[in-house]
């Protein structure tokens, strides 16, 4: 029968494809013989066959031809060839969505959908189904419940995954149908068992109490189809999650058991929830484990894939429950399917010893050019990881991401490497110059403009503190002449740092803004002429201000003040102390990369959490004389966790006043709560001026109340103390069901933990990128010295942390890392005071029993430094 | 007055653009207990083209163009050698070929391997038994239709609908051309004929 083809064969050339060149408008031409009588049911197919095969190759047909084109097909509904009206199904629902009027054929598919021919039945509900909506629905709904109960499992099967698709549009239609899809599936048929149990987990899943029913049946009764089998796996685990259930519930049971079920599908879909599980042990992963570790040796690719894949997840976070595989994974580094040999190197990175890493870095660099982008990084982020954990092989690493740098790749496989170089430099004081010479490299030859601005920056920043910073000037100047405004901006910037920190340096660097002041993008002119200036002036201070350390204020909010000031011009000078500070330090926060990179959704510079408290704080009439918000803290928790009602606080500080925000939650379906405000006795001279009642707090339906507090004035040095709080309220006891209140009500009161307000409150983190510069730009008029003895501490990690959560304030040069093994260290802080004062601490800790601490502090202003050292002491 | 170009947009800026796919992908927790399990599946031709395809999330690769770039780009990724699975643009993509066809299925990044590969082993059995185990381009595109109803019958939208070969075929009930009126087979009947004859005579 294929034999027939040959001689045509010969004539077209092998290989040709009979539908290479369909013309559409020729098509729809030919279809006119669908309405030719008698039907000739193959060249109808034929046709409709290239119609489709069209469709497919993303051919557009208009509203109108596909529309003729569509009622020209209803003819062939006549035809009883089965081929050709299976075609039709196909084209109504290719069509569903080009033609008009596509309802139409409704009728002759409710005739098939019902009729005596079970070929058609299945396909006909499919199809009837893609062009049903709402209103329709409703009218066939007799025959949907009827098909899924139907003996035929390809009708059942059908009419469940279409009433499946339908739950979008119409869910409370096929919400009826529950008892019928139950029914189906105690079906004997394994696909019908699996579709029915999709639908039903689908309408039941906001309904916890259902789903764990629904569990217990069918994990008691068992299953036949390995699919519905990982269906309940995915199920159980779920649940397990959200009910925090233990690794004691039957539910975990159930997922282990799954471990010997006789389809490696279910096995492996069993071993990886386990894994996926949060919080699981060493020994609740080793059943799992040892499943995976079988497939590892596996003929089939997907299986060892999938078993390698898992077993890297595990390594991230239990390396050593992976050991025992060690020698499977092994086997897996020279695999042929490159994926899995990557997966299985970047898993023996982890898990492996020191020794290994120099044999399976020579292995991965054999072949790194042929794999994807996408396991390129996972390769990149191996090495972060690796470096981390032995940070003596940081030059085996250094060397072999400069090669790597070297070869092609997308913009996220050169980002991860980049990343990782600096997280390098930054761990590795001694492998600063060699990965400062290899960006250097990347950045003559970069098309990645945020690569290269940010590689920029980083040389600014590390580039003048190394030994012989001349060398890195030709890097930056070539950027200057050969690339887009943005990076020669944050060329130019980069320069000036090196004038500003190398004396010997200056002239050229001057020199060379000269020129930049020609450019012809008005970015780089502005700079160019700024910090010509200011590094004219040859000033210490200016240059701390204005080229090492940045502005420190949240960019949102120095554009609104900027608006503001535009829109009411006054006499005065703009104030940018008027201007809300930048919450989280943007840059250098990067404690640890773990491997387990987070997710975050391209943001463009959203409003931080405090730019959002301060347009609601601003929307309270009461708030708006205070000024800028200063700074909002961390919420503090003011009930347990399980009480009748949860509270918890956020302190909101402002020049003179403090703004307490209380978020309240009523977790009693019996009682509306109205009026709701918290009471507060503070401690010392602190004057409670106002509140702001939450008028309604619903069941389950948190809401806000405030207070607000004047500070002191005649006592700048009172920065700490201690309110003891009431909530005072309206009950009215309501209908749980119902929720309507009683007409009348009573008074009541709830105590809650006193609140404390702390030194911390009244400072907010900012980050000197160059603290030695902000020490000197500060002065020493105001500095003060103390010593201390910290006699509870014990290590010097504990006395860092410490300091730091006391005072809250910035640690820069990522002095809030202690060296191993040392006994002294110096801990740098920055902040800005309530008011706008800057201030620097230095901790120098010594240990020796406990920890001695000798802290200096200097500010523009020397309250401030007597409120510090007070507070520590 | 213009000290807002301190504010460094080399260094913020690149701190927030988003990780890679693959990151996001693969180390998100275990995926929502669903029937969709599909997200496409398509045939390519020794040069990459498309033969058919399908697309049941909408999401993904929603315009033409989008489409067949991820098709040039697996393909391109994966025509050399035959491996099975890969892992690309945070899909999973499990594949197979046979002599100048190329047969993919793709799900999510934390779908269960396995099920991709039944339903892959599915559409390569049931069409090897529609085309006479002629599973090569010129007899594809001769049952064009048949291939439509088998990945038509195979998934619904997304959902595994049937994943056992035999039980597709028999509901494609296809039959590749019995009873061509054509001058062709005319002949080849005579020819069958003829040699039926001649065994028999020389029997």
């Amino acid at each position: 029968m294929i034999k027939k083809f040959d001689k045509k064969d010969e004539e077209a050339g092998s290989g040709s494809n009979p539908f290479q060149h369909l013309e559409k408008s020729a098509v729809l031409q030919e279809a006119r013989i669908f309405n030719e009588t008698p039907i000739n049911p193959r060249r109808c197919l034929h046709i409709l066959t290239k119609i489709i095969y069209l469709l497919n190759q993303g051919e557009h047909f208009g509203t109108t031809e596909a529309t003729e084109a569509f009622f020209a097909m209803t003819r062939l509904f006549q035809s009883n060839d089965q081929t050709l009206r299976r075609m039709c199904y196909l084209t109504i629902k290719e069509m569903a969505n080009i033609s008009e009027d596509v309802i139409i054929v409704t009728s002759s598919l409710t005739k098939d959908m019902t009729g005596k021919e079970d070929v058609y039945r299945g396909p006909a509900i499919r199809a009837l189904c893609r062009i049903t909506d709402t209103t329709m629905l409703q009218a066939i709904e007799r025959y949907m419940k009827q098909a899924i109960v139907d003996k035929v499992p390809s009708v059942s099967s059908s009419a469940l995954v279409s009433s499946l698709h339908m739950v979008k549009m119409s869910y409370d239609v096929v919400k009826r149908w529950v008892n019928e899809a139950q029914e189906a599936a105690s079906s004997d048929n394994i696909m019908v068992q699996y579709h029915a149990l999709g639908l039903l987990y689908h309408l039941r899943k906001n309904d916890r109490l259902a789903v764990t029913k629904m569990l217990n049946k069918f994990t008691k009764s068992g299953l036949k189809s390995p699919f519905a089998y990982c269906m309940l796996i995915r199920i159980a685990s779920k649940l397990l999650e959200e009910t925090e259930g233990g690794h004691d519930s039957p539910l975990f049971d159930f997922i282990e058991s799954c471990l010997r079920n006789k389809h490696e599908m279910v096995v492996y879909e069993a071993a990886s929830a386990i894994v996926h599980m949060p919080n699981c042990t060493a020994r609740e992963l080793a059943p799992a484990v040892s499943v995976l570790q079988l497939f590892c040796s596996s003929p089939k690719a997907a299986l060892r894939y999938a078993a390698v894949r898992t077993l890297n997840k595990v390594a991230m976070k239990h390396p050593s429950a992976v050991t025992a595989c060690n020698l499977d994974l092994e086997n897996l580094i020279t695999d042929s399917n490159r994926s899995i040999a990557t997966l299985a190197i970047t898993t023996l990175l982890k898990t492996g010893s020191e020794s290994s890493v120099d044999r399976l870095m020579k292995q991965i660099s054999s072949f790194v050019s042929e794999i994807s982008d996408e396991f390129k990084v996972v390769v990149v982020q191996a090495i972060s990881a690796l470096c981390q954990k032995y940070p003596r092989k940081h030059s085996v690493m250094m060397n072999f991401l400069s090669n790597m740098l070297r070869d092609d790749g997308g913009f996220e496989y050169k980002r991860a490497i980049v990343d990782c170089i600096i997280s390098i430099i930054e761990e590795n004081p001694e492998s600063k110059e060699t990965g400062l010479a290899h960006l250097c490299e990347f950045i003559e030859d970069c098309e990645h403009t945020v690569l290269a601005t940010k590689i920029l920056h980083l040389l600014g920043k590390e580039g003048p503190r190394t030994p012989s910073p001349s060398k890195y000037i030709r890097f930056i100047f070539n950027r200057v002449v050969l690339e887009s405004e943005a990076v020669r901006a944050a060329a130019v910037s980069a320069l000036a740092k090196f004038g500003a920190q190398n004396d010997d340096l200056l002239p050229s660097v001057l020199v060379l803004m000269q020129r930049c002041m020609m450019d012809s993008d008005d970015e780089v002119r502005d700079r160019a002429t700024f910090y010509m200036n200011v590094l004219q002036q040859k000033q210490k201070a200016l240059n701390a201000a204005y080229i090492f350390n940045g502005l420190s204020v949240s960019i949102p909010g120095l554009e609104k003040s900027l608006h503001q000031y535009t829109l009411e011009p006054s006499e005065k000078p703009f104030d940018i102390k008027t201007v809300p500070l930048a919450t989280a330090p943007i840059t250098e926060q990067k404690t640890e990369i773990t491997p387990v990179a987070t997710s975050k959704a391209p943001e463009k510079l959203a409003p931080s959490r405090q730019d959002i408290y301060q347009e609601q704080l601003s929307a309270v009439p009461e708030f708006q004389s205070l000024g800028p918000l200063f700074k909002s803290s961390e919420p503090v928790q003011l009930t347990e966790a399980e009480t009748e009602y949860v509270v918890r606080c956020i302190k909101h500080t402002f020049a003179g006043h403090i703004v307490f925000q209380f978020d309240c939650t009523n977790t009693l379906n019996d009682q509306l709560l109205q009026r709701v405000h918290v009471q507060m006795e503070p401690s010392e001279a602190y004057e409670v001026v106002h509140h702001v009642p939450a008028p309604n707090l619903s069941y389950n339906q948190p809401g806000s109340c405030y207070t607000l507090v004047r500070l002191p004035d005649d006592d700048p040095t009172a920065v700490s103390c201690t309110f003891s709080c009431t909530m005072k309220y309206l009950v009215r006891d309501c209908d749980p069901n119902t929720g309507d209140p009683d007409d009348d009500g009573y008074d009541d009161e709830y105590v809650l933990e006193d609140l404390e307000v702390t030194v911390a409150d009244h400072i907010q983190k900012v980050l000197k990128p160059n603290f030695g510069a902000a020490w000197e730009e500060v002065g020493a008029d105001f500095e003060k010295e103390e010593t201390f003895a910290l006699a509870s501490v014990r290590t010097l990690e504990e006395a860092v942390s410490n300091i730091i959560s006391f005072l809250g304030m910035q640690p820069c040069e990522r002095s809030d890392k202690v060296p191993e093994n040392k006994n002294s260290h110096v801990l740098f802080l920055a902040g800005v005071f309530r008011g706008g004062y800057d201030v620097l601490v230095r901790a120098r800790l010594a240990l020796a029993d406990g920890v001695t601490m000798q802290v200096t502090v200097r500010s523009s202003d020397e309250n401030v430094v007597d409120v510090i050292l007070a507070s520590v002491g | 007055m213009s000290q807002s170009f301190f504010y460094e947009r080399s260094s913020s800026d690149s701190s927030k653009l988003s990780t890679s796919t693959l990151n996001t992908a693969m180390d998100s927790a275990a995926l929502d207990a669903s029937l969709y399990t599909v997200k496409a599946v398509f045939i390519l031709d020794n040069d990459g083209n498309r033969l058919l395809s399908k697309y049941y999330d909408t999401e993904l690769y929603p315009s033409m163009k989008e489409q067949k770039n991820f098709e040039k780009n697996v393909f391109n990724k994966t025509h050399k050698a035959d491996n099975e699975i890969a892992f690309l643009e945070g899909m999973t993509i499990v594949y197979k070929s046979s002599i100048d066809l190329f047969f993919y299925v793709v799900g999510s990044a934390q779908e269960n391997e396995l099920m991709l590969m039944a339903v892959l082993n599915c559409l390569f059995e049931s069409l090897n038994q529609i085309l006479r185990k002629n599973v090569e381009k010129r007899c594809l595109l001769d049952n064009m239709d048949g291939a439509f109803l088998v990945v038509d019958e195979i998934i619904d939208g997304g959902v595994i609908l049937e994943s056992d070969p035999q039980q597709v075929v028999e509901k494609v009930n296809y039959r590749t051309d019995d009873n061509p009126l054509s001058e062709h087979s005319v002949a080849q009947v005579l020819q069958t004929a003829k040699e039926q004859i001649k065994w028999s005579i020389l029997k």
